[in-house]
């Protein structure tokens, strides 16, 4: 019924939101679409099942491994990558093939060492646990994804809005060059921000794998590609829009398999997108600005 | 020539420029000066279709200009330089000044394709052509430099005579000796006299007076958007209200 | 020697005949890059092109040819369709916005069941391409391109790339020009498709999508967006790569994109990079290296 149907569209829009979140913070900062962010977001998943599998860890110390191995692995992929490029000035174009290049290397890498086959996490640490608020049943899992992902998200808009760091990430968002005269340690936010951005996605990672019960080499490219449309749809490098994009995203996809049938699941969702794009092709939030140097 | 009648210009509740009326007339060389932020700038964007008015008509020889694309404008005989230099860096001088004259290179597909010789004739006379404008600002015999390497005084001469290949009957020139020293400054004074003398009329924006002073042979004074004085230089010079705006800013 | 050839011939066919169909896609994107445009749907683009050619000649019984111009004049009328809301944005946005295109043609291709066969392709195509056809089409369309680079359309591009608001009060129609770009090098795409689907017995909605789009654009990039040789160079590398690391087999993906990221940084100009040669080689050696068409239009006649 419909408002099962809705908590369901209310979690999967949720980690959607997560995962676009930190896509969107590396673009409003960075500059840069991050095309690896897939594989930093499968990294997380399969970092979170390693160490259950093997080290027999609770939940919640699987999701702080998640968080520092992607952390760690974004702030690596900016070191060693990124930032020469931004200093080469290169064009935006550039640093994006470079990490499509990583990300085919980090997925093939994960496919050699942990095989292709579809992973789980062991069923009794999944909380599955069935809930039952007004006649709706929902899984604890789905409430920790729904309140954790909320919870993130209203973090980073205050962090954004009415910290200092806000401010001074707010000011190299529009201009890196401005905001390093005005005495901002830009390349030391630059590497915080690709830590936050991948540690974010990690954490995707774990609640996606939980959420469908799976973890496999190219688990972070269907990601991607929504993704990609969630920050078209909220418009790119707001955080509301990664929200908002990634609410309507898991809104328009669960919908439409409820109603119209599975198989033109994408068919919607990409087809909203083009029409979004068609009339406000910098997304709901976003504004068409030039980012000067 | 150039008539701006009654122009206007807001963004949002902010009104930028204000009942502008003045005209360019033919064959000289006009001159628009005023204060910091005065708006002249802006009146260049909606000449050339950059922007478009609020309210007021532009003609050019009593065709209007308003509503028409920049491209199409450019084809009615209006050319510019900007403020911030805008030559194509990667490409050599010469080529920067061809590109000025591509919509008179009149081949079509076939032409060019398999190299005619109608094309090869009109490329012929674009290469010449774009020597002759080089030498015409002082940049002549260094057609195959890059654009990049030239010092800032030699990238606005570059932006001449690209804007001089268009083959245009207007020159907007978008404070054409900013950061040229005195000898540079010279220079460029008289190869404008001599691209007037040429039958160009040159409309200019400047904040050094003495080359202002020295070069039109009329000026309007912009002030907080609006026209505060209009008139030979003499007369401006004299203008209680030009030198009230004046007063305190240093220029 | 004639046997040695038709041995040569027998086995390498198919790969010789896929490094040229990739130089194809390499320099159709390479068309839409010079004009200043990052146009991720070229993919989507071969994709219709395979599926209306091999509709043609499958279902409608057409002619090769007749079925090869439909491929090519699809994809040309959607990329005008399609280009003309979308080329008004500008860098990122318009890459999100043909790499949004490019997933809603994929997931078209794969819905459609009836017309395109959906997830299982269409199989039996009939094997009509021959190699000359695709040698033709690489030489027509280097050549058409090399003209182009030299004409005042080269130019326009050009400065376009460089900065599109001088490029128009040049009176240059900056979007009349992209236009041009972006469906010349959907046609281009087109053909690419219409022959390779031809040349492989079947063809499935995947293939033409976002890892292909990525391939595409790395051809393009590896081996040197300056002139017309890098786009081919890097397409027959690319495309011989896995053939040559087959030892490598399994890391063969990994090499791939260990590759892509190592040429970014350190060959930022691709492979063939004309300054870089001059540089390295010096004045005479690196001039009988590189051909007339690296060199762009505009001094003189050629």
């Amino acid at each position: 019924m419909l408002e099962q149907q809705l908590v369901n569209a209310l979690s999967l829009g949720c980690v959607y939101a997560l995962f676009a979140l930190g896509f969107t913070l590396v673009f409003g900062v960075l500059g840069v679409i991050n095309l690896s962010h897939g594989a930093v977001f499968m990294v997380g998943a399969y970092a979170a099942l390693t160490v259950v599998t093997h080290f027999s860890a609770p939940l919640w110390i699987a999701l702080v491994v998640a968080l520092l191995a992607s952390g760690l692995l974004g702030l690596l992929i900016d070191v060693l990558v990124l930032r020469p490029l931004r200093q080469r000035n290169a064009p935006h174009l550039i640093p994006m093939i470079a990490t499509i290049g990583i990300a085919i290397f980090f997925n093939s890498a994960a496919q050699g060492v942990f095989g292709a086959e579809n992973l789980r996490f062991p069923s009794d640490l999944v909380p599955d646990k069935q809930l039952q608020f007004a006649g709706i049943q929902i899984s604890e899992l789905e409430v920790a994804i729904i309140v954790l992902s909320f919870a993130l998200m209203a973090a980073l808009m205050i962090v954004m809005r009415k910290t200092q760091l806000g401010r001074a990430l707010r000011a190299i968002a529009e201009s890196p060059k401005a905001a390093a005269l005005l005495g901002i340690d830009v390349q030391g936010l630059f590497y915080l921000t690709s830590f936050t951005a991948a540690a974010l996605g990690g954490i995707g990672g774990v609640l996606i794998a939980l959420y469908s019960n799976a973890v496999f080499p190219l688990m972070g490219q269907p990601m991607l590609h929504k993704g990609v449309a969630v920050i078209i749809l909220g418009g790119m490098g707001d955080i509301r829009g990664a929200l908002v994009g990634g609410l309507f995203l898991g809104f328009a996809e669960v919908l439409s398999v409820a109603y119209v049938g599975s198989t033109m699941r994408d068919a919607v969702a990409f087809g909203l997108l083009f029409l979004v794009l068609l009339v406000r092709p910098q997304g709901i939030f976003g504004r068409i600005l030039e980012r000067k140097a | 020539m150039l008539v701006l009648d009654k122009v206007s210009k807001r963004f949002g509740g902010l009104s930028v420029l204000e009942d502008v009326s003045f005209t360019v007339p033919k064959g000289s060389v006009f001159g628009l000066i005023g204060p910091n932020g005065a708006g002249k700038t802006t009146v260049f964007n909606l000449v050339t279709g950059l922007l478009a008015p609020s309210g007021g008509a532009i003609a050019l020889d009593d065709r209007s200009l308003v509503g028409r694309k920049p491209h199409r404008i450019t084809r009615l005989g209006i050319a510019r330089t900007f403020q911030n230099i805008r030559v194509f860096k990667e490409m050599t001088l010469r080529e920067n000044v061809i590109v000025g004259m591509h919509a008179h290179l009149g081949y079509a597909v076939p032409q060019w394709l398999f190299s005619l010789p109608s094309y090869r004739t009109a490329e012929r006379r674009a290469a010449e052509r774009a020597e002759e404008l080089l030498s015409w600002v002082g940049l002549g015999g260094r057609g195959s430099d890059i654009a990049d390497k030239l010092s800032y005084g030699d990238q606005r001469k570059l932006e001449l005579a690209r804007a001089l290949a268009t083959e245009p009957s207007l020159l907007l020139l978008d404070e054409p000796v900013a950061g040229m020293n005195s000898g540079e400054k010279q220079e460029l004074m008289a190869v404008i006299g001599r691209v007037v003398a040429r039958g160009y009329t040159v409309f200019l924006i400047e904040h050094d007076m003495r080359f202002v002073m020295g070069l039109c042979a009329r000026i309007a004074v912009l002030n907080f958007g609006r026209i505060i004085a209009e008139g030979p230089p003499e007369a401006i010079r004299n203008d209680p209200a030009v030198i009230e705006a004046y007063l305190g800013r240093d220029e | 020697m004639s046997e040695w050839l038709d041995t040569f011939w027998l086995v390498y066919s198919n790969l010789v005949l896929t490094i040229g169909i990739n130089a194809l896609l390499a320099l159709s994107i390479w068309l839409t890059l010079s004009c200043g445009l990052l146009a991720m749907a070229n993919a989507a683009f071969m994709g219709l092109g395979a599926y209306t050619a091999s509709l043609l000649t499958m279902n409608a019984g057409a002619p090769f040819p007749l079925a090869v111009l439909g491929g090519i004049a699809v994809p040309t009328l959607v990329a005008l369709l399609v280009g003309l809301p979308t080329l008004r944005l500008s860098g990122v946005y318009l890459a999100m916005a043909t790499l949004g295109f490019g997933e809603v043609v994929r997931i078209f291709l794969l819905n459609a069941d009836s017309l395109t066969g959906g997830a299982l392709g269409l199989s039996g195509i009939p094997q009509l391409t021959q190699w000359w056809h695709v040698v033709i089409a690489v030489v027509v369309v280097l050549l058409v391109l090399w003209r182009m680079r030299r004409s005042r359309i080269g130019r326009a591009f050009e400065a376009i790339k460089e900065d599109e608001i001088a490029a128009s009060l040049m009176g240059i129609g900056v979007m009349a020009h992209k236009m041009l770009a972006f469906a010349l090098g959907a046609a281009i795409a087109g053909l690419a498709g219409a022959l390779s689907a031809h040349l492989s017995f079947f063809i499935g909605p995947n293939e033409f999508g976002f890892d292909r789009g990525v391939d595409i654009l790395t051809m393009a990039i590896f081996g040197g967006i300056g002139g017309l040789t890098g786009p081919v160079l890097g397409a027959a590398v690319i495309t011989l790569l896995p053939e040559l690391l087959r030892s490598f087999r399994d890391y063969r993906t990994m090499i791939n994109g260990a590759i892509l990221v190592l040429v970014v940084l350190f060959l930022p100009k691709g492979l063939w990079d004309p300054a870089r040669m001059r540089s390295w080689f010096g004045r005479k050696a690196s001039r009988a290296l590189t051909t007339a068409a690296d060199s762009p239009s505009a001094e003189g006649p050629h």
